[in-house]
């Protein structure tokens, strides 16, 4: 079944067996082309990075996050030190914000929201989606019909503004408390977001309803869920991890600009807190505070942008791996 | 395809129903009302609260507001019949006095034309962003693509990749640090948006992410034109290069990259509220982030289903563009 092995002139047979490359599995064909890709390897080692950052930020900090330190506000970076008259101190590297906190400290405790918010919401949204979208194509009928109507309104729904609205409305609520307005966030972000795997799935499963495989499947007996589950769902794996790919970015670029606009994550003052601060929050910070000290708004800006980056090498290449008709095109 | 056109355009009325009921529902759920939240400097007492709600209309039952929202009721207390959603009403501000959503959007400063209301501003905004995006991204694309794999295409593929991946509001924090905080080459605390060059700075930034998606997507075009055998036809007939690329391949090219243009627009004018908020300009957007810090209720309401409505006709102008643009696609009736 490799693409090696076909590419080989038949006219001497016997020399096939030991020219042809042991045949491997779609995965680790896929794998092995993608660690061939230098941005996503990259990509990999970025997202990796910000992975162990968010678990072993307290091991990590340099600093404790929340440490007030009255008469040591706004201190410039020490390679920094001249933009303003205030003297650095070696201890904060990244500086101090308007109470005195460790500005690096406080970034690297973000990194836990972002990672949490790319990954969680990212779960729910594959099963509710995938689930819902196998369905749909395959009973087909009402169901499916339902679900196009479903995405004909959320589509229509901008998502920000819909997340907007959700964390003013339901911020002072019962939900909107819990883990510090974290779950709410991840409710918004999953109610748009599946439908836009159920789409994808349901037209995936739609085309390969009309294999031949399936079809065989019917033939000897195979029951509906496990030509589902065993048939149609890991042939639908490619598009499908693509587009997580891609989504994760676009749920961590949400998050921070909800905290930016004051209403995603509520900073935490206790310290036996898991979820201190965001980037979104800390960027919300150093906006009051752009000239006296820009390390504040610059260091999660740039970690944004970073992680943004690495999951979109990550999941072009990704892309290249998993259909490689389309390399070089997109 | 008049037919399938008047059925999408039907299709509109219960898409922004339910957005306006979603809204509506989420809105009504937040505890308190508007304008005892979060709001410490005034609390309002319970007889002021009492007759802004009965002014209001927030005394009637749930479903009598929101058929009043949408449809209209009479006013309880000069008893007169007041239209809504579907003459074009918003409905009253709760923080502005005096002053309803569809003014504070749409109005244009006495004296002054469309040009300069909040709405105005921001489309404005939009269209020079877009312009950018097209007069740089096109030709950036076409470039990459007829030089593949040379150094002019991977400058093309890095600017197009980071404009992608770098969100417009990340960029916007590098532009101001660098420009105006350290350089001082620009002023981003600009009151008079009178002045054309202050526009700059929003416009680069708001454009670039869309200037990038269209460089990308003119690339890929482009690339998958030039493999079409009517392209090899056209050279074999010893066409002259420049006919070849003009009237053969960019021209088919560009169907993908006019298509997404109405929503381009669309995500540019409604996208934009974070760069108009951190350059304070004076557009739909920051009005409605300024609504949120505000909590005013019926500002955000209103202004949502502005942008549902551009969102839903943006989208809309994709399938009737590609039939106008490229004529082997036919609408299922």
């Amino acid at each position: 079944m490799t693409a090696t092995s076909q590419s080989v002139a038949p006219d001497n047979i016997a020399s096939l067996n030991t020219i042809s490359t042991p045949s491997r599995s779609l995965g680790r064909e896929a794998w092995s082309r993608l660690i061939r890709n230098k941005a996503s390897v990259l990509g990999m080692f970025i997202i990796g990075f910000f992975i162990l950052l968010a678990i072993f930020a307290s091991v990590i900090a340099p600093k404790n996050p929340l440490e007030l330190n009255g008469g040591k506000r706004f201190l410039p970076p020490p390679f920094d030190a001249g933009a303003t008259n205030i003297k650095s101190e070696p201890e904060f590297l990244l500086g101090t914000d308007s109470l005195g906190r460790d500005v690096l400290s406080r970034v690297i405790y973000g990194s836990r929201v972002s990672m949490v918010v790319g990954f969680l919401p990212t779960m729910i949204i594959l099963l509710v989606g995938t689930t819902v979208g196998m369905a749909a194509g395959y009973l087909g009928g009402k169901m499916d019909n339902l679900l196009m109507r479903v995405t004909d309104v959320v589509y229509a729904f901008p998502d920000l503004l819909f997340f907007i609205i959700v964390m003013v409305a339901l911020r002072d609520t019962f939900i909107g408390k819990m883990m510090n307005g974290l779950v709410l966030l991840f409710a918004a972000l999953a109610i748009v977001n599946w439908v836009g795997v159920a789409r994808l799935v349901r037209g995936q499963v739609l085309s390969l309803k009309q294999k031949e495989f399936v079809e065989a499947a019917h033939c000897i007996g195979a029951t509906d869920f496990r030509i589902m589950t065993k048939h149609i769902l890991p042939n639908s794996l490619g598009p499908l991890i693509v587009s997580v790919a891609f989504q994760i970015p676009g749920l961590i670029i949400y998050e921070a600009i909800l905290g930016y606009l004051g209403v995603g994550l509520r900073p935490a003052t206790d310290s036996s807190s898991f979820f201190i601060t965001s980037w979104g929050t800390l960027m919300l910070d150093g906006q009051s505070a752009i000239n006296s000290q820009p390390y504040l708004l610059l260091a999660p800006a740039l970690c944004v942008a970073l992680v943004v980056m690495a999951f979109t090498f990550l999941g072009d290449g990704l892309r290249d791996a998993l259909d490689p008709r389309m390399r070089g095109t997109q | 395809m008049g037919t399938y056109l008047i059925r999408r355009l039907f299709w509109l009325v219960p898409v922004l129903f339910t957005v306006s009921l979603v809204t509506f529902i989420i809105m009504r759920s937040a505890p308190g009302g508007p304008w005892d939240t979060s709001d410490e400097r005034r609390q309002v007492d319970a007889a002021t609260a009492r007759s802004l709600a009965a002014f209001y209309g927030l005394d009637k039952p749930i479903w009598r507001q929101f058929l009043g929202y949408v449809i209209g009721d009479t006013n309880s207390q000069t008893g007169k019949y007041v239209c809504g959603l579907v003459c074009g009403n918003l409905g009253p501000s709760y923080r502005q006095r005096g002053r309803s959503v569809q003014d504070i959007l749409f109005g244009a400063p006495e004296g002054k034309t469309f040009w300069q209301s909040r709405f105005g501003y921001s489309l404005r905004l939009g269209l020079m962003a877009l312009s950018m995006a097209v007069f740089i991204g096109i030709p950036l694309g076409i470039i990459a693509a007829l030089k593949q794999n040379t150094i002019a295409d991977y400058i093309a593929l890095f600017i197009a990749t980071s404009g992608i991946s770098v969100p417009s509001f990340v960029l916007a924090i590098f532009f101001i640090i660098i420009f105006a905080a350290r350089l001082h080459w620009v002023n981003i605390l600009v009151d008079d948006w009178t002045q054309i060059r202050y526009w700059f700075m929003p416009m680069a930034v708001l454009g670039f992410g869309t200037m990038a998606f269209t460089a990308r997507l003119t690339r890929s075009s482009m690339l998958e034109v030039m493999r079409q055998d009517y392209v090899r036809t056209a050279r074999a007939k010893g066409l002259v290069e420049r006919v070849v690329v003009l009237t053969h391949m960019f021209r088919n090219a560009l169907i993908p990259v006019i298509t997404i243009l109405g929503p381009a627009l669309a995500g540019l004018v409604t996208g934009s509220f974070i760069i108009e908020t951190m350059f304070s300009f004076p557009g739909m957007g920051r009005a409605y982030v300024q609504a949120i810090g505000q909590r005013d209720y019926s500002l955000i309401m209103g202004t949502t289903v502005v942008y549902a409505l551009l969102i839903a006709v943006a989208n809309l102008s994709v399938d009737v563009f590609y039939v106008f643009v490229d004529p082997r696609i036919r609408l299922e009736e």
